[in-house]
């Protein structure tokens, strides 16, 4: 049986579905007694999906003038060899 | 999905939800290779797309590399001209993301090693071995059980956190406090999306070593937010 320091430790191994049939096994049935495990798998999980939605906001940016230049010339540079 | 009207969700966290981890499929970007045709086709407007995308999102990576802003920007600069350089012989058995990515990375690793604003490598591959595996860990008693046990927190839904302002600065402030290899990881797995085997060809470290990392810079996130999120004890 884990402990719940076990499962801890092995949060991110079973949210990158690392761990084996047996280890999964034996997370689930811990996370099927323990309140606080699951409250804690879950608040991992969730941190993971505010990290996730925070890549997803984004403002575009324009391009600036030197990579603008740098651009045309590369594109000159590949049209002349 | 909790109905737009509902109650914050007071429900027991319960263990079904736990079996739908699934892996995700990688999504497969058939526009971005269309980008990279009109890019090599000279169309600036392609560029102009590509920067667009991607600028804000080098300079948060950049910036974990980096000691400061600027130096920063001039990584993202390097990037580019690396990038347009390196073009012409993408070969597309990843995606442009994690290309582009994989540019920046080496840019910062060869300026690493003769330049003292960007953080060190080895400092970054050795996954800060002096740090007990998980932050948490002394919230564990002699026998592995919860000491002092996490508390409900008053949502789970990532969106309706998001909405709150003082939540999503805390968030970003919570990354730019970690410590480089963990900050590293954490945006290229948990902000940017990529797969472990991404992230570990990008920085040349162990998947073990990625995932120690990943493990307790989310740890730590976690416990920077639990005093915004912690559901107020009801007596």
């Amino acid at each position: 049986m884990l402990t719940c320091k076990d499962v801890a430790e092995r949060v991110a191994a079973y949210l990158d579905r690392r761990l084996s049939w047996q280890e999964w096994c034996a997370f689930l049935l811990h996370l099927a007694v323990c309140v606080f495990c699951r409250r804690y798998v879950a608040q991992m999980q969730a941190t993971r999906a505010m990290l996730r939605k925070l890549g997803e906001i984004g403002r575009g940016e324009a391009l600036d003038d030197s990579l603008r230049r740098a651009l045309r010339a590369w594109r000159d540079e590949r049209a002349a060899g | 999905m909790p109905h737009p009207g509902a109650a914050p969700s007071r429900a027991p966290v319960g263990t079904v939800r736990f079996l739908a981890v699934r892996p995700g499929a990688p999504h497969m970007r058939d526009e971005e290779g269309e980008l990279v045709d009109r890019l090599l086709a000279g169309d600036e407007s392609a560029f102009e797309q590509l920067v667009g995308r991607y600028q804000e999102r080098l300079r948060r990576l950049a910036r974990a590399f980096v000691r400061s802003d600027a130096a920063a920007d001039d990584v993202v600069q390097e990037t580019w001209l690396a990038v347009l350089r390196g073009l012409p012989r993408f070969e597309r058995r990843s995606t442009l993301r994690t290309w582009i990515f994989h540019v920046l990375a080496n840019r910062a690793r060869t300026q690493a090693v003769r330049d003292a604003k960007f953080v060190q490598f080895p400092e970054l591959a050795a996954g800060e071995a002096e740090e007990p595996l998980s932050p948490d860990r002394d919230r564990f008693d002699a026998k592995g059980g919860w000491r002092e046990p996490p508390r409900p927190w008053r949502s789970y839904d990532p969106e309706r956190l998001l909405l709150d302002d003082e939540i999503r600065q805390a968030l970003e402030r919570a990354v730019e406090a970690l410590p480089p290899g963990q900050r590293v990881v954490v945006i290229l797995r948990d902000i940017e999306g990529l797969t472990a085997e991404e992230a570990c060809n990008i920085l040349g470290i162990s998947e073990t070593n990625q995932r120690v990392l990943l493990h307790r810079g989310r740890t730590r996130i976690r416990r920077a937010l639990a005093p915004l999120l912690d559901r107020p004890e009801r007596r």
